[in-house]
């Protein structure tokens, strides 16, 4: 049923995911790579709901609706700040210095 | 038929008699306390300088100071004392002086009614009435039950009953002090401790009493506490208690620690447990000694008690004379099973209070302060009761303690009549003499005819002069020493390599001493008192009266009972009457541990030994009055204040032997510099205050600043933590 | 059924996302890092559909696919930042190093751990799957679950979007003091 080949697949999309956040500096790449993990997330979700039951899909449902409030959000914030700083680099914004 | 039978069989002959009402004696007085209390409380509120003629109370031991309790040092002494106006009573005067002595006497009346029931009942054990669980941890259950027994019975009899006469005396002597409602809140509530001491039916309610009466008896030294001199008299009771309480609670630590239980019935069963002679029942019962030593004056911890005079007179009466200062005795009684295996530890008791009874004594004869004179000759009598609970005749030593609280509540009692008419004279002449020195008194007799024919009774009391009280109790303790020496565990033991028998002879000797004493300077204060030229004055001597007859009808009571209280355990030889009727009344409380001194055989002197023992007495008391009258001249006596400075060994009597001044420059002061040089400066404000206290917050801040270092606001570096965590978390997941 | 034409293009379709999100991360520009996700996002598509999730697969084109990314790349050339020669946004090749080993690290403990197998008692031994899609359609075997055990879930999504839209609006709104 191809399930194992399905979650080691998502775990490669999760880490280059993570591999993203790290290595990048702008912010809507950053973001972009946020995206790339919830996918692979989504994708273990949809392996798992072959052996489990629908309710897998339905979770896939929930985390792409919760994606898309995010993404309206996010760059909201993304833009509000851009007019403030005229830059989207993460290493110029501190605003959460202690 | 059968289940009925064992059931009645195992009920108590007390059960669903009055005795099931015991804990209402001790409730009645704590009721009053609250009454008086609450009362004492709201007239506070309402004093204050609206209302100057309730400050204009006049009434204090001492003929200059302290009289106005509520605090108003701006009042001047000179005006107040030109108008001879009657000082005006406090508000609460009536409801207060109804609600005080009636509260004793329905607890007295009670306390009867159980009494009688008893006698009747002839219970063998005690009844044990269980209010509810007090402390239920682990495997210690106590319970605040009250034990209704022989002996505790005897202590409330006295208690409540001399405490009703003090109370009824105190209408009296207090009406006129400002702090009247205060009094008598504090008196009630003394008497409320010292019932649960001697009712409780377990070592921790016993402690519970015996931490109280501390306290009322602190609150009523310190009771004109506007004099500095009063409130540290209070605290030096309290402190110097707290050394004894300490050895107290040492050795209730270690009788649960061994027997696993504090309940006088489980520890008396318990008791053979332990080895008799043992270094562990030893140790516990020096322990319990140190606790009474504090609690009932005994050297080294006597130092108290002649302080705590400063204290209004009835209370000198009620708590530093006729009960709370027995408390010890009565512990040594209650835990008489635990002495009686301990022959060092008895041995121990009963040297230390035959030498407190010498060296009191020897004070006492020197001394000018009426109340002083008594106070010392209380610390000796509490010596002879100790020596009787010393020498395992228990119920020799709870007898001399009930005659004694009636002789001394008499005596204390009766110099406070003559107080109250000294200062009443000095009052009234605006005189600052002191009203409680002996120099200033003298010729009394003519005045005050009452208080000097009871306060004669007393004396021959005291002095051991048949038939009156005195004489048959000191004199059973003497014999009962005596008769110890041959026969019994104490002979046979060693205490610190001398021979037990040869300890007794000089206890006996000691006690025969101190016998001689206390009849020289009791008939020395009585002739200095009451006898020869009066030196008060002649403008106040026309102001000298006998006290009014709420203050004699008490002296009058305690007079019969100090003449005739030697009926209660007449001595074995006497041809007639109840013979040792206290002696076999106590039979089932100490009765067992007696019998264990003197090794199961009834201590009985040949009666001819008895006769001489009894005409040495006699003849030592009747040497000591004589050698007293024959050799003081009250006549060349002169006033306090033209008196010289006492010389030679006169000046160390009068001094008390410098003891005072010896604490202060052995424990007091060393322990002042330590606390100041290493507890205050080293352990408060160095290590706790330095190190602890402001240590941690420097760690604190220093924690903080490397955190807020940590926020760089780089939301890139949180990343790399982040995932750097979810690594480390993932891999102690595989690794495992 | 499984067979060797469905696992070839299982195989295609994977390494292709994987190919993609490797480009996407390492693209300086945002516009081409933007289009490769896109790519990946189609790819997951396909996976999905041939593992049986067709309504999962169309909603990941028309919602992912079509809609979220089409917003990113609507900021991305709103804010101007299309230029490639615009100073990298790539970290130092240290910080690469060090990322790469930390997402090799992760890859490695999540193999490592997969190896667990999973509770008997969470597989449902009487489930068959393609007995229960035969019966019905493909919208109608995720929606049964959807709007009956979790109605309350599904509702309050609706609540969710809301607040995410007006807070959007409030956000990024030009305020006019400024």
């Amino acid at each position: 049923m191809m399930v194992p080949e399905a979650l080691a697949l998502s775990a490669v999309l999760f880490c280059i995911g993570v591999v993203g956040v790290l290595t990048r500096r702008n912010a809507i790449i950053i973001f972009m790579c946020v995206e790339l993990m919830l996918n692979a997330v989504n994708l273990s979700f949809v392996a798992f709901s072959r052996l489990y039951g629908m309710t897998g899909q339905v979770f896939v449902v929930f985390v792409m609706t919760v994606a898309a409030a995010e993404a309206a959000v996010g760059l909201a914030i993304i833009i509000s700040i851009f007019r403030h700083r005229q830059t989207v680099d993460l290493t110029n914004i501190n605003l959460l210095k202690g | 038929m059968l289940l009925q039978e064992a059931a009645a069989a195992g009920a108590h002959p007390l059960a669903g008699t009055a005795a099931e009402w015991i804990w209402l004696v001790p409730i009645l007085p704590l009721i009053g306390f609250l009454i008086n209390g609450l009362l004492s409380l709201s007239s506070v509120a309402k004093l204050g300088p609206k209302n100057p003629a309730e400050h204009h109370a006049h009434h204090g031991d001492h003929a200059d100071d302290h009289h106005d309790a509520a605090g108003h040092a701006a009042h001047g002494h000179g005006g107040s004392h030109d108008d001879h106006a009657q000082p005006a009573r406090h508000r609460y005067a009536a409801i207060v002086s109804l609600v005080g002595p009636a509260v004793l006497a329905l607890s007295f009346l009670l306390t009867t009614t159980i009494f009688i029931a008893l006698a009747g009942a002839h219970a063998e054990t005690p009844f044990v009435k269980r209010m509810f669980s007090w402390i239920a941890t682990g495997n210690m259950g106590i319970d605040a039950s009250f034990q209704v027994d022989q002996l505790s019975m005897v202590m409330a009899m006295v208690i409540t009953g001399v405490g009703t006469l003090i109370h009824i005396f105190s209408v009296g002597y207090m009406q006129d002090d400002p702090g009247y409602p205060r009094y008598f809140a504090y008196l009630n509530l003394f008497v409320f401790f010292m019932l649960v001491l001697v009712l409780g039916a377990n070592y921790p309610m016993l402690f519970v009493g015996w931490e109280g009466v501390g306290l009322c008896s602190y609150l009523l030294i310190g009771f004109w506490f506007s004099e500095k001199a009063n409130a540290d008299a209070g605290k030096k009771a309290f402190i110097v208690n707290r050394i004894g309480d300490f050895g107290f609670l040492v050795a209730l630590f270690l009788l649960f620690a061994n027997l696993g239980t504090l309940s006088f019935a489980g520890v008396n069963a318990g008791a053979d447990q332990l080895a008799p002679g043992s270094a562990l029942v030893t140790t516990i019962c020096l322990f319990m000694f140190l606790g009474c030593a504090g609690k009932s004056a005994q050297i080294p911890l006597y130092i108290w008690l002649p302080d705590a005079m400063a204290g209004p007179t009835p209370v000198s009466a009620l708590i530093h004379a006729a009960t709370m200062v027995t408390a010890g005795v009565y512990l040594i009684a209650r835990s008489a099973v635990l002495f009686s295996l301990s022959p060092v530890a008895s041995l121990t008791v009963a040297f230390v209070g035959a030498l407190t009874a010498l060296f009191a004594a020897t004070i006492g004869l020197k001394q000018w302060d009426i109340k002083k004179v008594l106070a010392y000759s209380t610390v000796s009598q509490l010596g002879y009761m100790f020596v009787g609970v010393g020498v395992g005749a228990y119920a020799a030593g709870v007898f001399h303690l009930v005659t004694h609280a009636f002789f001394k509540a008499l005596l204390f009692l009766g110099s406070g009549s003559v107080i109250y008419a000294m200062h009443k004279a000095y009052h009234h002449t605006g005189n600052h003499d002191d009203a409680q020195d002996m120099r200033n008194m003298g010729g009394l007799r003519k005045f005050m005819p009452v208080t000097f024919i009871l306060m004669w009774i007393a004396t021959l009391a005291i002095a051991g002069i048949p038939p009156f009280a005195g004489f048959f109790s000191k004199d059973e303790i003497l014999g009962s020493v005596f008769a110890r020496t041959h026969g019994s565990t104490l002979a046979d033991a060693t205490w610190l390599g001398i021979p037990g028998s040869t300890m007794l002879y000089a206890i006996y000797v000691m006690g025969l001493a101190a016998a001689l004493l206390t009849a020289i300077y009791m008939t020395r204060m009585m002739l200095y008192t009451f006898h020869g030229p009066n030196r008060t004055g002649e403008a106040e001597r026309t102001h000298l009266t006998e006290a009014p007859w709420v203050m004699t009808a008490p002296l009058a009571v305690l007079g019969v009972l100090s003449a005739v209280g030697g009926w209660l355990n007449l001595p074995a030889f006497f041809p007639a009457g109840p013979v040792q009727a206290l002696h076999h009344w106590l039979e089932p409380v100490t009765g067992q541990a007696a019998l264990r001194v003197t090794k199961g055989a009834e201590a009985h002197l040949e009666h001819s030994t008895e006769y001489v023992l009894v005409g040495i007495a006699v003849a030592i008391a009747a040497i000591g009055i004589a050698f007293a009258i024959a050799r003081l001249k009250p006549q060349a006596l002169v006033t306090k204040s033209q008196s010289p400075a006492s010389e030679g060994f006169a000046r160390v009597l009068e001094e008390k032997y410098f003891v005072d001044e010896g604490y202060d420059k052995v424990v007091v002061q060393p322990l002042l510099g330590v606390s100041r040089s290493v507890l205050w400066k080293g352990m408060d404000a160095g290590l706790i205050d330095g190190l602890v206290v402001n240590g941690s917050a420097q760690l604190a801040r220093g924690i903080g600043w490397v955190g807020s270092r940590m926020q760089s606001g780089q939301v890139g570096t949180y990343a790399w933590v982040l995932i750097i965590g979810v690594v480390a978390v993932l891999g102690a997941f595989s690794l495992r | 059924m499984p067979n060797f034409f469905y696992e070839l293009h299982f195989y295609l379709f994977g390494l292709f996302a994987i190919a993609s999100a490797l480009t996407f991360v390492t693209r300086k520009s945002p516009v081409a890092a933007a289009l490769w996700l896109v790519s990946t996002m189609f790819s997951l598509a396909a996976l999905y559909v041939m593992m049986d999730a067709h309504f999962i697969g169309a909603i990941q084109v028309l919602v992912y696919a079509g809609a979220i990314m089409v917003v990113f790349l609507f900021v991305v050339m709103l804010l101007n930042l299309g230029h490639p020669d615009e100073l990298s946004d790539l970290r130092g090749k240290w910080g690469r190093l060090a990322a790469g080993l930390l997402g090799l690290a992760i890859l490695a403990q999540v193999m490592a751990l997969s190896r667990t197998r999973p509770e008997a008692s969470l597989v449902q031994s009487d489930f068959d799957r393609l007995a229960e899609l035969r019966g019905e359609n493909a919208v109608a075997a995720i929606a049964k679950p959807l709007f009956s055990d979790h109605l309350l879930a599904f509702e309050l999504t609706s609540v969710l979007l809301l607040v995410a839209i007006v807070g959007a609006v409030v956000i990024g709104k030009r305020r006019a003091s400024t």
